[in-house]
């Protein structure tokens, strides 16, 4: 074991992806001079993950064009990288994070930011099998597109959310025969509502998807080792050369256990339980898909897994990290409240939602075209919105639907600007 | 400062609009970014950066 004295202060980012990267800038821009140490559990340099499952898996990007920074652009960080390197502890009492290296590395440091992001989620067992694929980091896409590039592939993607939505519909534009199963009959029913949710299962049918919807995926089966087929919950099995699971994921928090974290009183139990400032314990942020945080505005805690998030999240937890050690230098910290975005491509359609669509208990579809699907839609939670969806609309009515969800409005009158905004 | 937009990465979110009208706007026919001013003025320096950590296609990059 070793505990190399460092010279300067150091703050370690644990996590090198969007959100770490948007970490270890912020600190740098916002005029942190002490070591920060960047630790990634993968080989690449950071890399961007939303082309994964679009321009990578459909060949039309070499997976450089994800790099998130060029090598001079990095260098200028003055990082201290440790890539390929995973962090298997943390006390926060001491501060002190332990790597898992050849020496075991002990890094002191005056504040920690993690960003470890989300595993995908496996079926009950953790099924593993040649041909059987989930698509989380370069190298899931870059084995599922390597089998792709073979014409003629029969592909049964479990999971009907966004990730299977996209990876379905670049498979079918490869030409391949898809299958897409779902426990609803919906494509994204869960986050968006059952009546978007159906309209998209319709676009995914006019594509040539087969959807497969009210039963749960039980297993898969293998012969010599190889996946060739899901097995439902009925005991039929959808046939495919290839599988992906695309049911969700998990926090990657497993490393924060420990007696130093329940000693801290970190609540790990959906990710890292953070404040409204981001932070877990004294010097202890969360950022990105990993954090948990109670987020003011909204009045709930909620864990975003949008690519959006993880640049704004990283950079408020530098900050506010920042403030906690200096407040004369850097200022009075500030609660975190967004206002969540995400995207998906899937064919010729581009659907973004500003705010937050799932969860709602009313729902207001505007359906102003079919062919190619263009909408609006309305989510709201008691008596307000909380969400927009946007599907083919100009920008200016998307930003003056995003206005609806940024301050709270009653939903009443967004029903009326909604109407406003689209003319129907 | 020095930007630089790649097109093809656009989602088309408008977060850096929102972020530094200035600097930023929309296409109206599909939401790409246009820019308005590849090297503002140092008062806009601080938007521009932020725009650039936010966008969620890592569409914008700066040189300094």
């Amino acid at each position: 074991m070793s505990a190399p004295q460092a010279s300067r202060p150091r703050i370690a980012v644990v996590g090198a992806a969007a959100a770490g990267l948007a970490a270890a800038e912020g600190l740098r821009r916002l005029g942190w001079d002490g070591e920060i140490s960047l630790v990634g559990d993968e080989p690449h340099p950071p890399y961007d993950r939303p082309p994964l499952s679009k321009q990578v898996l459909s060949g039309t990007w070499e997976p450089e064009r994800t790099a998130l920074r060029d090598a001079d652009q990095l260098a200028a960080l003055g990082l201290d990288l440790r890539l390929g390197t995973r962090a298997v502890a943390y006390d926060p009492a001491h501060r002190a994070l332990t790597l898992d290296d050849a020496g075991r590395t002990v890094l002191r440091c005056a504040g920690v930011i993690v960003a470890t992001g989300v595993v995908p989620r496996t079926l009950p067992g953790g099924d593993t099998a040649e041909g059987l694929h989930v698509l989380r980091t370069l190298d899931d896409a870059l084995a599922l597109r390597e089998r792709l590039a073979v014409s003629g592939r029969r592909l049964a993607v479990v999971g009907s959310g966004v990730l299977g939505a996209e990876a379905a519909a670049v498979a079918r534009a490869l030409g391949h025969d898809v299958t897409l199963i779902g426990t609803e009959d919906t494509v994204m029913g869960r986050v968006l509502g059952p009546e978007v949710g159906r309209l998209l299962a319709d676009v995914h049918r006019a594509h040539g998807v087969t959807l497969r919807t009210g039963q749960a995926v039980t297993g898969i089966r293998r012969e010599a080792g190889r996946a060739t087929g899901a097995v439902l919950a009925d005991g039929t099995v959808v046939e495919a050369d290839d599988v992906l699971l695309a049911v969700g994921s998990v926090p990657a928090v497993d490393w924060l256990r420990g007696p130093g974290a329940e000693a801290a009183g970190l609540d790990l139990s959906d990710g890292l339980r953070c404040d409204e400032y981001c932070a877990a314990a004294p010097g202890l942020y969360g950022a990105g898909d990993v954090a948990r945080w109670y987020h003011p505005v909204l009045g709930r805690e909620v864990r975003i897994e949008h690519r959006m998030n993880a640049g704004e999240q990283g950079l408020a937890a530098a900050r506010n990290l920042l403030s906690e050690l200096d407040p004369e230098r850097f200022g009075e910290r500030r609660p975190f409240t967004p206002v969540p975005y995400f995207w998906s491509d899937q064919y010729d359609m581009k659907l973004q939602a500003h705010g937050v669509p799932a969860g709602a208990d009313r729902i207001e579809v505007r359906v102003l075209g079919k062919d190619p699907l263009r909408l609006a839609a309305l989510y709201g939670t008691g008596e307000r919105a909380t969400g927009i969806l946007a599907l083919g609309l100009p920008p200016r009515q998307t930003r003056s639907l995003r206005a609806l969800v940024a301050v709270p409005t009653p939903w009443p009158e967004a029903v009326t600007r909604l109407t406003e905004t689209v003319g129907t | 400062m020095q930007i630089t937009i790649d097109e093809a990465k656009c989602c088309g979110a408008g977060q850096c609009v929102l972020v530094a009208p200035d600097v930023f706007d929309q296409r109206d026919e599909d939401g790409i970014v246009v820019l308005l001013n590849a090297a503002p003025d140092a008062g806009l320096h601080a938007a521009v950066r932020e725009a650039a950590t936010i966008c969620p296609a890592a569409a914008i990059q700066v040189r300094e």
